[in-house]
């Protein structure tokens, strides 16, 4: 991996931060709403203020919130403060920032993802390989099935399901919220499973249905590198079976494996958005379900440029990985 | 043994082989694809579904204030009535025929943009090719669904209906097939059949049209299914956060609704379960679909007799 890769990567990861940010920035700006002046009317509705005073105010605030100024010149300096990862101030929870916001509901959300993704793509990625492997046990070739059945099922509607069977028919599982009302968080034994109970019915709902796309991408190449002349080889040199399966057939397996869940960031922490948002975890998905619902913009367009870049530095640096998996990348 | 006789009897006359019909083969080829016949047979029942219940049932009893509230599933109300007062029978019916609107409005542009994208990218190279594929490619790894969102939250809400929600969805999702049909196109190119309509001098048009599309057919189709199933998703999606047209009993708007009021906790739990299962036969059916149609476009994978 020489130095012009790695520029031509790290100049790929820029262009996308630059045209999420762009995209975020002119759609709201095409649109005839004005974000301030509906907060202001609503509490001009509410509130009872003169209608000259509310023009003032909201005045004042375009003029803070440099709405006044040329587009392109607002343009240029919104770029500067997506470098500086300022994404301004939240409309409904002011004067918190919209970082605060973020900072706030990220470590759930990471939390969450990484527990949900790293046991999905292991689980899948090794159900798939035993499935497609001839010589592995009948019972354990099947365990993938109910999985790949379970496939097509959004998240969304897993989390549903599992909330109105598991937490309301049989009880055995909290209904929401990060951990139970009245409880004081604390560094404790008690507190700490109180937590993990909470968080047992989310995590199912985004592994049950994204198991199977694993299973079925690491079945289909292990069956294509079952037909390879390595693997025939390295069975009439006489090899076990247990070492073809670990170092000829699961390690050229799985880099496209990894590829793929390059691919499935973005749709892995779309999900974990939405489900947290159905199970009232206080993670990202919530924060934003709440913008949505209070007309906060500046918090979604926050949330979703956020999103955005993480996925892309993750993406960039799982590329990074790729070398440490396949040496002939990395003699290139 | 007619095969062996007819062999060895190089005079036997008329050994004609009965080409099978054409419903015939692809009736066996479902017989042998079972995901794809079994997708296909779940879209037929919910079409059916749709159909008979636009026909029968009051589309304005899908509408708040038109039957009861918060009634149980009974015979008067097959599929119980919710908090605001609909039929959820007829919800169900309307809401199934805007998802199907949605998925193939949306899936047929995306695929259609795809297509011609693909075409002029792989056909003509060059730096046409580059500017679509590089911006494709930026594209990609941008989540799609939350820049939705994004668009979604910024319209007036009276503005969004199940018009402007396909053309949303179908805003950014033509990246996909575009790649694919170029990826094709590109093989395709090289192949001698076009060579030789290049030489007998036949015009770009015309290779297009008439040499390269129909081979394409299979691949376009899967897209197709490919982008419904992304635009079913999609929308779902968008409604389900609350950004779809409140007032349709789009099936994610039903969900939607059902969680604001706590449906659960009050008991009414056919309320979010009904649509979620139909939701679940949709984007079931479709993804059986879609496999079966990469398995059909993909002689390499395709199963024979």
């Amino acid at each position: 991996m020489n130095i012009r890769i790695v520029a031509r990567r790290l100049l790929f990861f820029v262009l996308v931060v630059w045209a999420a940010s762009t995209i975020v920035f002119f759609i709201p700006r095409l649109s005839p709403r004005n974000a301030i002046r509906e907060r202001f009317g609503e509490l001009a509705r509410t509130g009872g203020f003169s209608p000259a005073d509310v023009e003032k105010l909201i005045a004042s605030m375009q003029q803070q919130f440099g709405l006044d100024k040329p587009l392109l010149e607002q343009y240029w300096q919104y770029l500067g403060n997506i470098l500086r990862m300022d994404f301004g101030y939240s409309l409904s929870r002011y004067p918190m920032t919209v970082t605060d916001v973020i900072a706030q509901s990220l470590p759930w959300t990471i939390g969450l993802l990484l527990v949900t993704t790293v046991i999905s793509f292991v689980l899948g990625t090794i159900l798939g390989a035993v499935a497609a492997w001839p010589k592995a046990p009948g019972w354990l070739r099947s365990t993938a099935t109910p999985f790949i059945l379970l496939t097509g099922v959004p998240p969304v509607i897993m989390g549903i399901l599992l909330l109105f069977f598991i937490g309301f028919r049989l009880k055995w599982l909290p209904l929401g919220g990060a951990y139970s009302v009245g409880i004081v968080p604390t560094w404790s034994w008690s507190f700490f499973i109180d937590l993990m109970e909470h968080q047992i019915l989310p995590a199912l709902s985004l592994i049950l249905g994204s198991v199977g796309g694993w299973v079925l991408s690491m079945r289909g190449m292990g069956i294509t590198i079952q037909g390879e002349d390595y693997v025939n080889f390295a069975e009439h040199k006489g090899l076990t079976g247990r070492r073809i399966f670990r170092d000829y057939y699961l390690r050229n397996a799985l880099l496209p494996q990894v590829t793929g869940l390059a691919l499935a960031l973005g749709t892995v922490v779309t999900s974990a958005v939405v489900v947290e948002g159905l199970f009232g975890l206080p993670g990202i998905g919530t924060a934003l379900n709440l913008a949505i619902r209070a007309n906060d913009f500046p918090v979604i367009y926050g949330i979703v440029l956020f999103i955005t870049i993480a996925i892309a530095l993750l993406m960039t640096l799982l590329e990074f990985v790729y070398p440490l998996l396949d040496p002939r990348i990395r003699a290139n | 043994m007619t095969l062996t006789s007819a062999s060895t009897n190089p005079v036997a006359p008329n050994v004609a082989i009965v080409q099978p019909s054409r419903l015939t083969l692809t009736l066996r080829y479902l017989r042998r694809n079972k995901g794809l016949a079994i997708g296909i047979a779940i879209i037929l029942a919910l079409a059916l579904f749709t159909i008979i219940g636009l026909l029968v049932i009051d589309p304005k009893k899908a509408y708040p204030l038109s039957a009861a509230l918060k009634q149980p599933p009974s015979l008067k109300y097959p599929f119980g009535t919710d908090f605001f007062g609909r039929d959820l029978l007829a919800a169900m019916v309307v809401g199934m025929w805007q998802t199907a609107f949605i998925g193939l409005l949306a899936g047929g542009i995306g695929t259609a943009v795809g297509v011609v994208l693909g075409f002029l990218a792989a056909y003509f190279g060059g730096w046409v090719d580059g500017t679509i594929r590089t911006i494709c490619q930026i594209l990609t790894p941008i989540p799609v669904l939350l820049i939705q969102v994004v668009v979604a939250g910024s319209l007036d809400k009276r503005d969004v209906t199940i018009v402007t929600m396909a053309m949303i969805v179908a805003m950014l999702a033509w990246m996909g097939p575009t790649l694919v049909i170029r990826a094709q196109v590109l093989t395709m190119k090289e192949r001698q059949f076009v060579a030789v309509a290049k030489l007998s001098g036949v015009s770009d048009l015309g290779i297009i049209f008439k040499e390269i599309l129909p081979n394409l057919l299979p691949f376009i189709a899967a897209a197709f299914v490919g982008q419904v199933f992304g635009a079913v998703f999609a929308s779902f999606y968008l409604a389900v956060l609350g950004l779809g047209p409140l007032r349709e009993p789009l099936l994610g708007n039903i969900i939607w609704a059902a969680q604001s009021q706590g449906a659960f906790f009050n008991g009414w739990w056919w309320w979010p379960l009904e649509p979620a299962f139909a939701m679940i036969l949709i984007l079931g059916a479709l993804a059986l679909v879609n496999m079966g149609l990469d398995e059909l476009a993909n002689p390499r994978v395709r199963r024979t007799e």
